[in-house]
């Protein structure tokens, strides 16, 4: 039993150093980890946006001088119903209409893009992505950028209901002080409300870097070399998959670790820039 | 200064305020007093239109601010407004809560410069940035707390954070300054703290416009006394006539148990 574990692991060593499996390795390792960490912030952005856009105020409003223009435009249109009809005025006010409510459209498609997004198995999205809809759109792109690119349109989705739990929990007093002293919606929000809420929701955070890390272990369907593919290409070099599959997990461990004591030093951090100072 | 007309303002199918006309002056400290959920609040509120009147106008400065076509932020910066809670900005430092809104007002129109001749100020970020801190410097100073400028809120006091807030009211220039129970959430020692703070204000002229239940500030300070009951303004009066006299069945119902 020993013996033959030993005998695997000198097949392994040969095949991973003298035969340059590592290089493979590395590479994989590398994509790995870039696809995870492009897919966060991807995620990041699209989350912090749709987060916005749900908790935006929900009754059709434009701001002040869009729609002081408008009404200024559309009085000087004539009074009777017919000429309104031949002047265009309804086509007009139609599109003050639709801009007015374009927060609550806006939410509406952004419920339905969290909803497609995490009602599919992230292997489909890729499959899906990379196989079918880029190519249509006659894009060429890499399997390891339609990775980095679904993982983030992905987690987008996911981080976007912890982006808007991370809004909500933040006092509305903030929000009233920063409108108080003249700021725009926008601007409070970006100013004041989204920095606190990102800090609440860090931890939480971490634990989507450190899922989207494993789950990015499927994109060898893709083509995409990474830490699964390369030791896949080893076993099957050697007909031997014990300790490639083997190391293979203790690397996995290795990142999550690593990426979790991170993220402790770096919620420490941030509590003391909390308190004392 | 601000002209009242009419005001009502429901939430949903309950009418909060029932038609409140009044006229507050330049210089006026107007004390606000009445029975909880009678729409202290909510009057407060729709004066810098933090609630959105349902009917009636506000007219500050000659223009309609009620009118959901007028550019409100730009009023809110000449009205200051402290609230029961304080909210100071917790992810910035007692200094930055205190100039963030002047320094990016001055920051906007630092952009517009080039076009507007008639331009006085800073010149560029770095001298603007001086000029605000500067400001704001002397706020703190005003308030007594220059030396909590790099703290963050939540390492005060709840009497220090209020008066910070007071300081960061006041950095917009504020031409009046709204209350909301400045002192309700405050432990007791603080409550003269932040009492001295606002009798120094109405010292040096502000306009103010206070809710709170410190009677002994409304007659000490206050140039006139409401009594807000069930919406409407149920009576108004200069302080010694409304404590001495209080003419309304309801109003000395209420002075009887709060004094
Ligand atoms: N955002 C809101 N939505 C629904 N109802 C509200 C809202 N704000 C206030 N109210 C209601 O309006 C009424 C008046 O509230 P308001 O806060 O103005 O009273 P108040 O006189 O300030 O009372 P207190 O002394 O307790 O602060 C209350 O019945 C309250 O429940
Ligand atoms: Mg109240």
């Amino acid at each position: 039993m020993l013996t033959d574990f030993s005998l695997k692991w000198d097949k392994f060593i040969v095949n991973f150093i003298d035969k340059g499996g590592y290089k493979q390795v590395v590479d994989g390792l590398e994509n790995t980890i870039l696809v995870a960490v492009v897919g966060l912030v991807i995620g990041m952005l699209i989350g912090v946006v749709i987060a916005v856009i749900s908790v935006m105020p929900k009754y059709p409003i434009l701001p002040y001088a869009i729609q002081n223009r408008f009404d200024r435009f559309l009085d000087r249109f004539p009074k009777k119903p017919l000429l309104r009809v031949v002047s265009f005025y309804y086509f007009f006010y139609a599109i003050m209409w639709i801009l007015q409510r374009i927060p609550f459209i806006l939410q509406k498609i952004c419920s339905l893009y969290v909803a497609l997004f995490r009602g599919t198995p992230v292997m489909v999205q890729l499959l899906m992505g990379y196989f079918v809809l880029l190519p249509s759109m006659g894009l060429k792109v890499t399997a390891v950028q339609a990775s980095m690119l679904i993982f983030g349109l992905n987690s987008g989705a996911y981080v976007s209901e912890i982006m808007r739990g991370g809004i909500n929990s933040v006092d509305a007093g903030q929000l009233e002080a920063a409108r108080a002293v003249g700021f725009s919606y926008s601007a409070s929000m970006i100013k004041i409300v989204v920095p606190q809420a990102i800090k609440n929701i860090l931890p939480t955070l971490g634990n989507e870097f450190i899922a989207l890390i494993k789950e990015t272990s499927i994109i060898g369907y893709a083509g995409a070399l990474d830490l699964v593919y390369a030791f896949k290409q080893i076993g099957t070099s050697t007909y031997e998959y014990t300790v490639p599959y083997i190391v293979l997990s203790v690397i996995y461990i290795a990142l999550v670790v690593v990426i979790t004591i991170g993220l402790k030093i770096m919620e420490r951090w941030l509590a003391k820039s909390d308190r004392r100072r | 200064m601000i002209d009242v007309v009419d005001l009502h303002k429901s939430f949903g199918d309950h009418e909060v305020l029932k038609g409140i006309t009044t006229t507050i002056h330049e210089g006026e400290k107007v004390v606000v007093i009445g029975p909880s959920g009678s729409g202290k609040s909510t009057f407060l509120r729709c004066l810098n239109c933090m609630e959105d009147p349902t009917s009636g106008s506000i007219i500050f400065e000659g223009e309609d601010i009620a009118n959901i076509h007028v550019d409100i932020n730009r009023h809110r910066e000449k009205i200051g407004m402290v609230f029961q809670q304080f909210n100071l900005f917790n992810n910035k430092t007692v200094l930055d809560n205190v100039m963030l809104a002047p320094y990016c007002l001055g920051k906007k129109k630092l952009g517009k410069m080039k076009k507007d001749p008639s331009y006085t100020g800073p010149k560029t970020k770095k001298e603007l940035n001086a000029h605000c801190e500067e400001e704001a410097r002397r706020l703190l100073r005003r308030v007594g707390l220059e030396e909590k400028a790099s703290a963050y809120p939540s390492t005060l006091s709840g009497g220090q954070k209020q008066r910070v807030a007071i300081a960061r009211a006041l950095a917009m220039n504020p031409k009046v300054m709204l209350f909301d129970e400045p002192t309700s959430a405050l432990d007791p020692e603080m409550v003269g703290e932040v009492l001295d703070v606002m009798k120094e204000l109405a010292a040096s002229g502000m306009t103010m416009v206070v809710v709170t239940h410190e009677m002994g500030f409304a007659r000490e300070v206050g140039t006139r006394v409401l009594f807000i009951d069930e919406g409407v303004i149920a009576e108004e009066n200069t302080p010694q006539e409304f404590f001495a006299n209080p003419q309304t069945e309801r109003l000395k119902t209420f002075l009887s148990k709060v004094l």
